[in-house]
């Protein structure tokens, strides 16, 4: 009886361990989200280049992802988070919390734009490609560090 | 005895003398004889935008932060932080006192492929003269043809802020002595015009090696790691690995290369970031044909893990 309580308790403690330690810690939350990005952009060049043909609801949902991706994004940097499981996150960040959140919010006023004059053919995705683009590596070039 | 103290005193300062004359001789600032930068006739300077691009001078030579039409002002003064000092970067715009306006083409010339200052004085090889040694003379011409045409800036930077001994600027021509060379980097099938246009561009103005290749404690290049990858001189983070051998990048096709150079995002969507994000915007301004020549050169040099 009273082992069988101790290894409940510890069978929940466990569980309670490996989900804290996987799934909700900071750093792999924002990866996971930046990864969300990059395969909806994916999508959008695979459109504007032509190697898939034009479809309104991918254009939709990638803009969508984007866009809600990018606005919980800044929120994933708490302080403790600054380095560990590979985080490519550079210490500016945290230096410039200010700048760093005015654009990632950037990016989430160009994609809702381009979200509400939805780009209706191949040549209007890559110009509104053309436009979004630009966001990546204008916060990459400060904020992220490659390891 | 006073006669052979004389004689041995005599023997230790002329002993001296001769090798302090043989060292000067060896490290003494060697600029190109006159002749070199004649009859190079009137610059090209479509060609001469070409090469600046490919350099890569805004750089460091641009008002930091600065965007658009402003960064064709090569103010300078951007601090360029390194294992041995801070650098100040130098106002290169042509205004004839803060600037290089009153330069001749010898003047730009030596300097940009000899690392010798105006007054025959040694460079620091932060201005990657290592790299700019393979210029072409005609591309210098037009270069500096095409440099003449950007707007004036008045602007000083600052001196060079380094400690002893790094501030001797003498000692730099022990470090030409050791480690400058304009010969190839590595050895490439250059009967093939793509590759040799590659390797141009790589090892020339390009200058990717000044931070894709690692450096040993004197800043030299070490040898047979060309372009394997090296820390990041500004302080945190890498600069990585972009040889065929390259965990992360080893695996890109040549046209991933080429793609990533224009648009700036690699094969799975992730961007590029850092300083590479300014030499992104630059290759991307040269003839498709040069990206596919740098993307050749790259596949083609020894991978290194």
């Amino acid at each position: 009886m009273k082992l069988r309580t101790v290894f409940i308790a510890i069978a929940i403690a466990g569980c309670g361990m490996s989900a804290g330690m996987a799934a909700g810690e900071p750093q792999e939350v924002r990866q996971g989200l930046m990864k969300g990005v990059g395969q909806s952009v994916g999508a959008l060049v695979a459109i504007a280049k032509g190697e898939k043909p034009y479809d309104g609801a991918v254009v939709t949902a990638s803009l969508e992802t984007i866009s809600k991706n990018v606005k919980a994004f800044p929120d994933q940097f708490p302080a403790g988070s600054e380095t560990g499981m590979e985080t490519e996150a550079s210490p500016k960040i945290w230096d410039n919390m200010a700048d760093f959140k005015a654009k990632a919010a950037k990016l989430g006023t160009d994609v809702d734009a381009t979200l509400a004059q939805l780009p209706a053919d191949q040549a209007a995705v890559g110009a509104a490609l053309g436009v979004i683009g630009k966001n990546c590596g204008g916060c990459h070039e400060t904020y992220r560090l490659k390891k | 005895m006073g006669a052979r103290f004389r004689k041995l005193v005599s023997a230790v300062v002329l002993f001296g003398a001769i090798a302090g004359g043989v060292a000067w001789f060896l490290t003494k600032p060697e600029p190109w004889p006159a002749a070199h930068w004649e009859g190079l006739g009137e610059p090209d300077i479509a060609n001469g935008e070409r090469v600046f691009w490919a350099g890569g001078c805004t750089g460091c030579h641009a008002v930091p932060k600065s965007e658009g039409e402003a960064r064709l002002v090569l103010a300078g003064g951007m601090p360029l932080k390194s294992p041995f000092g801070t650098f100040h970067v130098p106002n290169v715009s042509p205004d004839e006192t803060a600037g290089i306006g009153s330069w001749t083409l010898a003047d730009f010339g030596n300097a940009m492929t000899r690392g010798i200052g105006r007054n025959g004085e040694h460079l620091y090889p932060s201005f990657p003269y290592g790299s700019y040694a393979r210029l072409m003379q005609k591309d210098i011409n037009d270069l500096w043809g095409f440099l003449k045409t950007l707007p004036k800036s008045t602007n000083v930077a600052p001196p060079h802020d380094l400690p002893l001994p790094y501030n001797i600027r003498l000692s730099l021509g022990g470090w030409k002595l050791l480690f400058f060379t304009d010969r190839p980097r590595v050895t490439v099938d250059t009967a093939n015009p793509k590759l040799a246009r590659g390797q141009y561009l790589v090892e020339g103005p390009g200058h990717c090696g000044e931070c894709h290749t690692p450096r040993n404690a004197l800043g030299g290049f070490e040898p047979d790691q060309w372009l394997a990858g090296a820390p990041n001189p500004e302080g945190q983070g890498r600069i990585p690995n972009i040889t065929p051998g390259s965990k992360s990048i080893g695996g890109w096709s040549e046209s991933d290369i080429v793609n990533y150079l224009e648009t700036g995002f690699t094969p799975d969507f992730d961007s590029v970031g850092g300083s590479m994000v300014e030499v992104q915007k630059n290759i991307a301004r040269l003839p498709a044909s040069d990206r596919e020549a740098i993307a050749a050169y790259l596949k083609a040099v020894p991978g290194r893990e």
